[in-house]
């Protein structure tokens, strides 16, 4: 039986400028303009981070654990998401969110919040210092950065079925959710030297399975660290994904993911398309080709284009939905969004690119490379085309090329501003975020699965939230309303 | 064969027959043209006057 696919999406943003152009400082300057509000001051607590812990069980000599930074800023917020500095960008992890369409409104927040801790931190900056941030994924010089998604998997499904079955998708959606890239920026890349790419992330991929996400990137990242009940749950880490400013492409990106994960749980990977036999060759040949008719040999000795992955991926969906609804994902309606969109847009970038250009980004970002080119007649690798395809990313309203293409929206603006500030009430983000808003000075640090008080007497109180759909509104708003201090608040939980 | 069957057999049937660039040209008709004219005056007005300096002086580290 197919749980609850309770899910999230982290995204590094790119920073340029500030006082000495370091980018560690300048991210600094970001999450504490941000903290500086007031009612985030709450620190990050690192005593259940073991990211080197591998789904496998066994630790290739090859890994490389990710190195956890606990001096540099980090903050959890009211929504309760996180808002840090890691490695040398600021990063917003999203709360735990229920179903994809509330992920992709707390992703939309996590812009917002990027907005406006960038519009504090460039008031006390001289104009020729200000700071700048992009969602984006690399800087076109061979530097990368992640978009991550979690998803809360089973325990019972064991990690070999899911590389089984998730390979096909992870390598060939990039059709339909690629942010799009001029140009490349590998060595492998450069060689194949393409005007432009699906995908900003593929070139960097370098193995199927493993553990790193900063070196030799794997399609598929066994990070083991389900910060909640490890007996029951697997929090499957996507590292293989680009940071998407069409909402829509947000959404299926989600959706299909949590679909097909949901299937998998319930029906096991046998009916999942056959993966091609060299995954790393196919997600960077994929995303080479615009024409979208590069295919892949895979396993069963077919030979398959990344559409027809998709193709088969969708009607594996669409069926499984028809046959066992897909609750597990989302509420009926929010499903049929899903399928449907997902439907439109790989029938769109085949038959009808401009009749998409309005949810997949590449599509909407090609659209203006191409433009501009005709219009100036520029070489392909003329540095203004470039520029387009990083200015697409800038989050600043004023210089944001994704807010002029006419990307349809899925949230309204009135959304996203209260999802800046209050959490989900559908997991247990909502129990943090509520603490952080009433308890401030009563909490001490916070993290995925806990949240830590100091009531000023006896030891520091951690109270666990090992179950990530646990600390609902449902079932702690009442608790919350009849306890104004910390104090009542854990005397109640004590009981 | 199921109605989501046939519709897919439809879709694979037309597949074979098109194939379709992205493209930026009229074909599609003028007022298509003319939207693209207005977006690419929009970019103009707001892309980074310097696009060489522009891009040459965004360099990340790498990050996750």
């Amino acid at each position: 039986m197919a749980i609850a696919k309770v899910l999230g999406i982290e995204t590094e943003y790119g920073i340029a400028g500030g006082p000495d152009v370091d980018p560690i400082t300048s991210s600094s300057i970001i999450v504490n303009a941000y903290a500086q509000q007031g009612r985030t001051r709450i620190n990050w607590d690192f005593d259940d981070e073991t990211p080197d812990l591998d789904a496998r069980g066994v630790l290739g000599l090859t890994s490389f654990a990710p190195i956890v930074e606990t001096h540099l800023a980090n903050t959890v917020l009211t929504n309760g998401a996180r808002l840090y500095v890691d490695h040398a960008h600021p990063e917003y992890s999203s709360p735990e969110c229920r179903t994809p369409r509330e992920a992709t409104l707390y992703d939309a927040a996590g812009e917002e919040v990027m907005r406006r801790a960038l519009t504090i931190a460039n008031e006390s900056l001289e104009p020729e210092r200000a700071i700048t941030l992009y969602k984006n994924n690399s800087d076109g010089k061979g530097n990368s950065y992640g978009t991550h998604e979690n998803y809360l998997v089973s325990r019972d499904v064991e990690f070999a079925s899911i590389v089984r079955a998730m390979v096909p998708h992870f390598v060939s959606r990039q059709i339909i959710v690629g942010a799009g890239k001029v140009g490349a920026e590998t060595t492998h890349g450069l060689q194949a030297d393409p005007f432009f790419q699906l995908s900003q992330r593929a070139e960097f991929f370098e193995e199927v399975v493993g553990l790193e996400t900063t070196l030799k990137r794997p399609i598929i990242n066994t990070r083991d660290e389900p910060h909640s009940d490890a007996e029951r749950f697997r929090r499957l880490h996507v590292i293989i994904g680009d940071a998407n400013l069409s909402q829509f492409a947000t959404l299926v990106k989600l959706g299909s993911t949590a679909l097909l994960l949901a299937l998998l749980e319930d029906e096991g990977p046998q009916n999942f398309p056959s993966p091609p036999r060299h995954p790393v060759r196919a997600v960077r040949s994929y995303s080479l080709d615009v024409s979208l008719r590069a295919v892949e040999i895979c396993e069963d000795n077919q030979w398959r284009s990344a559409w027809d992955l998709q193709d088969q991926l969708w009607s594996l969906a669409a069926r499984y939905v028809e046959r066992r609804g897909g609750d597990a994902v989302a509420p009926t309606d929010e499903v049929s969004l899903i399928i449907e969109q997902w439907r439109q847009m790989l029938d769109g970038v085949r038959d009808d690119a401009a009749s998409v250009a309005d949810r997949v980004d590449w599509v909407a970002k090609l659209r203006i490379v191409k433009g501009i080119q005709d219009r100036y007649t520029l070489d392909d690798h003329d540095a203004k085309l470039r520029a387009i395809d990083l200015q697409y990313h800038d989050i600043r309203p004023q210089r944001s090329l994704a807010q002029r293409v006419g990307l349809r929206t899925l949230q309204d603006d009135e959304l996203v501003r209260e999802a800046v500030h209050n959490p989900p009430t559908t997991t247990r983000a909502y129990f943090r975020g509520q603490c952080v808003a009433r308890y401030p000075d009563q909490i001490v640090a916070a993290n995925w699965d806990s949240v830590v008080f100091d009531i000023g007497q006896g030891p520091l109180q951690r109270v666990p939230m090992m179950d990530p759909l646990r600390g609902t509104a449902a079932l702690t708003a009442d608790l919350l309303e009849v306890c104004p201090t910390a104090d009542d608040l854990l005397e109640a939980l004590d009981r | 064969m199921t109605e989501q069957e046939r519709i897919q057999k439809q879709r694979t049937e037309r597949s074979k027959e098109t194939s379709v660039d992205v493209s930026v040209d009229a074909s599609k008709g003028d007022q298509l043209k003319a939207d693209l004219d207005d977006l690419l005056d929009e970019i103009d007005e707001v892309l980074e006057e310097n696009a060489e300096e522009f891009v040459r002086n965004y360099v990340q580290k790498g990050g996750e």
